[in-house]
C-alpha cells in the first residue's frame, strides 16, 4: 500500500461511538496532497460519517485528524481549510447564486474586491457566470450542484469534501458532472475526498478507493487493484455488475499441484498467485463474468460445459446466465459470441484472473 | 527514569501529548451555553406551570387561609371540601347542584358530537379523495374558506334554522352545530389522509367488485385508525372547551360545563369562594388535560392538522 | 357501449353524492347562505326579530358612532398586535431553544403546550385569579416589602387589554412553538452543515438563512393567529366580562350582546359583517400569495 510521505489529510486512530454503538473503529487514513480519494460502501458503512468527522461536523470519540500537517481535531469546520459539497446541494434558497457564494466570505470579513475576484474565478471555472443573479429555485439540479461546488471553491481551501454530490441527479446529468468533477480536479489539483455508493463514480474518479463496511476500511488501493485483486469476499462482491461469480468448493493438492474442487469440477491453480501458503480445506473461488470465455475454441487452463438458463442481450454485450453443475454462473460475452438456441455451452477461463477466498474468514488466499 | 517507565504503557497519551489535541473536544456540562439554554427553558417552564400550581394549591386551601396568605404559598392544611362543593353544591343563579350537571351535559354533548362529526367528515373526505364528482371540489373550497368566517356571522341564521326544525335549545341542536363547524378541518384531515393512501389499493378493491360503502367500511376504515385517533383528540378537546355555541344554542339546564363554570365563578351574588372557583376550574380543564397528557405526540399531530382551522 | 345504456349524469357516482349531502348543505346553506343572510339583514333595522325593512347603511353609521364599538376595535387592534408579535417571537425563540438537541425535549414541549389544551374560559379564570390585586401577584410583591407596587391590569381600564393579552399568550404560544418547531425540523440538515463549514455564526444562520426559509411557516402561523384574534370572545367573558365598565370589550362580544341581550339584531349583524370584512382583509392577500402566486411560478 502506498503511504504518502507528506499527507494532506491524515486520520489517526479515529473512533466514533454514538452511545454504545460504534460507528467508526480506530480508523487510519492518509491522503496525499492533490490526491482524489473515494470512500465507497453500502449505506450505513460509515463513509458519510467519516467525511463529517473530517469536516468537523461531528465530534469524534477518539483519535486525531491532521489537515496540511496541522492538528485540527478540535477546530471548528471553518478553520480546517476545507470546502464541502452536499448531496442536497444545501444552497441558501433565499439568496442569489452570487450571495450564496459570497455569504461565508462576507461573514469572515474578506475585502470586497477579493470576494469579487474569487467569485469571478469560480464562476469562470464552473461556467455559471450567467446564473449569478438567479436564485437556486430557478436553477436545474446540475446547475445547483455546480453552484454548491462553487461555494467550496471560493473558500480557497486545500481540501474538498464531497458527500454523495451526484446522487440527486438523473443518470445522464450524473455522468456529465462526473466528467466535470474529474476535469476540475485535474485543473485545481486539490486534495479531494469523495463519498459515494456508486461504484462507477468510484472507479472513474478515484486515484485510490477506500472500500468501507461496518465502520472499517476494508481495502484502500487503486481502482484497478481493488477490482482485480479484492482483499476479501465483501470487496469482491461489492464491486462489479453483474457481481463476481462465486463457486463454493475446496482446495486440494493433487499430483503436487493445487486444485480448486467443486462438485466434479477440478480447476488447476498453477497460474494463480497465492497471497499466502495454501492449506487444503473449504474455499470460495471468484471469477468476474467478463473474464470467462464462451465457445472460444481457445485452449484455456480450465474448461467445462455449462447449461444455459437465460440469455440477456444488453446491446453492446450479452449476459449469459448458466448453471455450472448446481451453482449459478454468469458470463459476459460480446454480441457476436452470444450462444443461440443452445442448451449447453463450453466455457473457459484462466485461474490467474480468479480470486480465492477462505470460506470462513472471506479473506483472499 | 522511574517516571518514564511508569508512563510507558500509556503510549497513546504520550503520543497525543507530543502532537496536540486528540479525541473528543472537551465539553463541560456546565458550559455557558448550557447554563443559558437550560436556564431559560426551565425559567419559561416554571412560568408555564405556575398557573396550574396556583390552581391546585388554591383549591386545597380553606377560605380563611386564602385571605391570610398569598396565592403561591402551599396549603398549611389540605382540604378537599372545595372540590366536593364545586362538584355537587356550587350555585349558578337558580341551581345549586354544582358542576356535576354541567359535566354530564358536556358528556352528553361531546360524545354524540364527536361521533357524528367524525362519521360525516370521514365519509366526506373519502368521497373527495376517491370518488370525486363534478362540483365536489367547489363545495370543498367553500367549506375550507368557511372555516375562516367568524362564527358570529353565522350564529343567528343557525338559530333560525334550528328554531324552524324545532331543535333550538336542545342538545341535538348543539350536536348538529358542532358537526357543522367541525366539518371543514375534519374533512380536510380525512381527505388528505385518504389521498395519501395508494390509489392501487382502491382500484384493486373496485376490480374485486366492492362499491362505495364496501370499500369505505372494509378497506379504508381499518387502515386509517391513526387519523381517527387524531380526529377524536381534536374534537374532544375542541367541543369540550367550547363556550360560544354552548351559551347560544342551549338553555340554562342544558349548559355545558364551560358555561356553567363561568357562571359559578363570575356570579355576582354571594361571597366569592376562590378555593371552590379554582377547584371548579381544574375540574373543567381536567378532561382536555387528560386527553393531552395521554395522547402526547398524537395531540401535536392533531393541532398541526387543526392549525389550518384557525 | 351504446349511449342508452349509460346512466344519466345525475345518478352516476350516486353514493358519493348522497354521502356528500351534509357537506353540500353545510357549504351552501350555512356558510354561503348564512353569511349572505347576515350581510343582507345588516342593512335592515331588525330589532328583536329579523325584519326586511331596509335602512341602507344606517346600522353601520350607528355602529361607528358607538363608543363601545370603537373601544372594541381599539382593543382588538392592541390585543392583535401584542398577540401576533409576542407569540411569533416567543414561539420562535422557544422552538429554536428546543431545537438545540436538548435533553428532556419532550418534557419541555409538553409543558409549553399544555395550556393550549385548556379552554379560554379556564385560562381566563386562572389568570383572573393570578392577577387579582388582593391575593395575586400584586399582593405577593407587596408582601415582599415593595408596598407601593401596583399590578392590577384587570381592574385598570387603561391597561386591562394587556392583562387579557398575558393570558392569551400563555395559552397560545405553545401552539406557535409547535408549528415553528415543525418548521425548523423540516429544514435540511445539510443547510446547517453548509453554514458551519462557511463559518456563519448560529444567530446569523437563523436570521439570514433559516428564518427566510421558514417564510411559509410564518405566513401560515400568522394567518392562524390572526383568525383566532378576530374571534376572541370567551377569554374576555371569563376574565373581565368586558370590564371594568366597557374597557375590555371586543367585537365578538359586541355582536353577541347586541343579538341576544340588547335585542338589536341589526347592530349585531352590522358588527358581525365588519368582523367578516376584517377577516377578508387578512385572508385574501394570504390566499393570493399562497395559491395565486404559485401558478405564476
Amino acid at each position: 500500500m502506498l503511504q504518502p510521505a507528506n499527507p494532506s489529510v491524515s486520520i489517526q486512530d479515529l473512533s466514533l461511538n454514538f452511545g454504545a454503538v460504534s460507528v467508526l473503529q480506530t480508523l487510519n487514513l492518509d491522503v496525499a496532497d492533490g490526491e482524489f480519494i473515494v470512500l465507497l460502501g453500502p449505506s450505513g458503512c460509515g463513509k458519510s460519517t467519516l467525511l463529517n468527522c473530517i469536516a468537523g461536523l461531528l465530534d469524534i470519540s477518539d483519535g486525531r485528524i491532521f489537515i496540511k500537517g496541522k492538528n485540527v481535531t478540535w477546530e471548528e469546520p471553518k478553520d480546517r481549510g476545507i470546502g464541502m459539497v452536499f448531496q442536497s446541494y444545501a444552497l441558501y434558497p433565499q439568496m442569489t447564486v452570487e450571495k450564496n457564494l459570497s455569504f461565508g466570505l462576507r461573514v469572515a470579513g474578506v475585502p470586497k474586491d477579493e470576494i469579487a475576484k474569487r467569485i469571478a474565478r469560480a464562476a469562470e471555472i464552473l461556467q455559471i457566470e450567467p446564473l449569478l443573479q438567479r436564485k437556486p429555485s430557478a436553477l436545474s439540479g446540475g446547475q445547483r450542484q455546480r453552484v454548491a461546488i462553487g461555494r467550496a471553491l471560493v473558500r480557497d481551501v486545500d481540501v474538498f469534501l464531497f458527500d454523495e454530490p451526484l446522487s440527486n441527479l438523473d443518470a445522464k446529468l450524473r455522468s456529465e458532472l462526473r466528467v466535470e468533477i474529474k476535469l476540475l480536479h485535474r485543473r485545481l489539483k486539490n486534495t479531494m475526498i469523495y463519498v459515494t455508493h456508486d461504484q462507477i463514480e468510484a472507479m472513474t474518479l478515484a486515484d485510490r478507493i477506500a472500500v468501507m463496511k461496518g465502520g472499517v476500511i476494508q481495502q484502500l488501493d487503486a481502482p484497478q487493484t481493488i477490482y482485480n485483486r479484492p482483499v476479501n469476499r465483501f470487496v469482491a462482491g461489492f464491486l462489479g455488475s453483474p457481481a463476481m461469480n462465486f463457486l463454493n468448493g475446496g482446495l486440494e493438492k493433487r499430483d503436487g499441484d493445487w486444485h480448486f474442487a467443486a462438485e466434479d469440477l477440478r480447476i488447476p491453480l498453477a497460474t494463480y498467485a497465492f497471497e499466502r501458503q495454501p492449506v487444503p480445506g473449504p474455499a470460495v473461488l471468484g471469477i468476474r463474468p467478463e473474464h470467462v470465455a464462451v465457445n472460444s475454441g481457445m485452449d484455456w487452463p480450465f474448461t467445462a460445459t455449462a447449461n444455459v438458463e437465460v440469455v440477456e442481450p444488453m446491446g453492446s454485450d450479452t449476459l449469459v446466465w448458466l448453471k455450472l453443475g448446481k451453482q449459478n454462473f454468469t458470463v459476459r460475452v460480446t454480441s457476436e459470441r452470444t450462444p443461440r438456441n443452445a442448451d449447453a455451452v463450453g466455457i473457459g477461463f484462466d485461474p490467474m484472473r480468479a480470486s480465492l477466498f477462505d470460506a470462513q474468514t472471506g479473506n483472499r488466499l | 527514569m522511574v517516571d518514564l517507565v511508569a508512563s510507558l504503557p500509556d503510549a497513546r497519551a504520550l503520543r497525543s501529548a507530543a502532537s496536540g489535541p486528540s479525541g473528543p473536544k472537551p465539553r463541560h456540562a456546565l458550559s455557558r451555553r448550557n447554563i443559558f439554554l437550560y436556564g431559560t427553558l426551565i425559567l419559561v417552564a416554571v412560568y408555564y406551570l405556575l398557573p396550574l400550581y396556583v390552581m391546585v394549591v388554591t383549591s386545597l386551601k380553606g377560605m380563611p387561609e386564602i385571605r391570610l396568605g398569598h396565592i403561591f404559598s402551599p396549603p398549611l392544611e389540605i382540604t378537599f371540601e372545595p372540590w366536593v362543593k364545586a362538584w355537587s353544591s356550587a350555585c349558578t343563579g337558580l341551581n345549586c347542584d354544582g358542576l356535576s350537571r354541567g359535566f354530564w351535559n358536556s358528556v352528553r354533548i361531546t360524545v354524540p358530537s364527536v361521533i357524528l362529526s367524525i362519521a360525516i367528515a370521514s365519509v366526506n373526505g373519502y368521497a373527495l379523495a376517491n370518488w370525486r364528482f363534478k362540483g365536489a371540489d367547489t363545495f370543498f373550497v367553500i367549506l375550507i374558506v368557511g372555516a375562516f368566517i367568524p362564527y358570529q356571522v353565522m350564529i343567528y341564521p343557525i338559530v333560525i334554522i334550528l328554531r324552524e326544525i324545532g331543535l333550538y335549545g336542545s342538545l341535538t341542536g348543539l350536536v348538529i352545530v358542532h358537526s357543522i363547524f367541525g366539518m371543514p378541518i375534519l374533512t380536510l384531515l380525512f381527505r388528505n389522509y385518504f389521498s395519501s393512501m395508494p390509489e392501487e389499493l382502491f382500484r384493486a378493491a373496485r376490480v374485486d367488485g366492492a362499491g362505495f360503502w364496501g370499500i369505505y367500511l372494509r378497506i379504508m376504515l381499518p387502515m386509517s385508525l391513526p387519523i381517527f385517533v387524531v380526529a377524536v383528540i381534536l374534537q374532544v378537546t375542541g367541543i369540550w372547551n367550547d363556550f360560544l355555541f354552548g351559551v347560544v344554542y342551549t338553555r340554562p339546564d342544558t349548559y355545558p360545563m364551560t358555561v356553567q363554570l363561568n357562571n359559578i365563578v363570575n356570579s355576582v351574588q354571594g361571597v366569592k369562594e376562590y378555593n371552590v372557583n379554582m377547584a371548579a376550574t381544574i375540574l373543567t380543564g381536567l378532561v382536555p388535560l387528560v386527553v393531552y397528557f395521554v395522547s402526547g405526540k398524537l395531540f401535536v399531530r392533531g393541532i398541526a392538522a387543526g392549525a389550518v382551522k384557525g | 357501449m351504446s349511449k342508452s345504456e349509460r346512466p344519466t349524469r345525475l345518478f352516476r357516482n350516486l353514493n358519493a353524492k348522497v354521502a356528500s349531502i351534509p357537506m353540500i348543505l353545510t357549504a351552501l346553506v350555512v356558510f354561503v347562505g348564512g353569511t349572505a343572510w347576515t350581510v343582507l339583514y345588516s342593512f335592515t333595522n331588525s330589532k328583536l326579530l329579523p325584519r326586511m325593512s331596509f335602512v341602507g347603511l344606517d346600522q353601520y353609521y350607528r355602529l361607528w358612532a358607538t363608543p363601545r364599538w370603537l373601544i372594541s376595535i381599539e382593543n382588538l387592534l392592541i390585543y392583535g398586535v401584542i398577540s401576533l408579535v409576542f407569540s411569533l417571537v416567543i414561539g420562535f425563540l422557544l422552538a429554536a431553544l428546543l431545537d438545540q438537541k436538548i435533553r428532556f425535549e419532550d418534557v419541555f414541549r409538553t409543558v409549553f403546550l399544555y395550556p393550549f389544551a385548556l379552554s379560554f374560559i379556564v385560562t381566563g379564570l386562572v389568570w383572573q385569579w393570578l392577577l387579582n390585586p388582593d391575593f395575586g401577584v400584586q399582593r405577593v410583591v407587596r408582601d415582599l416589602g415593595w408596598t407601593s407596587f401596583a399590578f392590577d391590569p384587570l381592574y385598570n381600564s387603561s391597561i386591562v387589554i394587556y392583562g387579557i393579552s398575558i393570558a392569551a399568550l400563555w395559552q397560545g404560544t405553545g401552539l406557535v412553538m409547535c408549528l415553528m418547531l415543525a418548521g425548523l425540523r423540516g429544514i435540511d440538515e445539510d443547510i446547517w452543515k453548509a453554514a458551519r463549514v462557511d463559518g456563519i455564526p448560529t444567530w446569523k444562520t437563523y436570521l439570514f438563512v433559516i428564518i427566510p426559509m421558514m417564510r411559509p411557516v410564518f405566513i401560515t402561523t400568522l394567518v392562524i393567529i390572526a383568525a383566532g384574534i378576530v374571534k376572541v370572545y370567551d377569554l374576555v367573558v371569563a376574565q373581565t366580562s368586558g370590564g371594568p365598565g366597557i374597557a375590555s370589550e371586543v367585537p365578538a362580544k359586541y355582536v353577541y350582546d347586541y343579538m341576544f341581550f340588547a335585542q338589536n339584531l341589526g347592530q349585531g349583524f352590522a358588527a358581525s359583517t365588519m368582523m367578516l370584512l376584517s377577516v377578508v382583509i387578512v385572508i385574501v392577500p394570504w390566499a393570493y400569495l399562497e395559491f395565486g402566486g404559485r401558478k405564476r411560478g
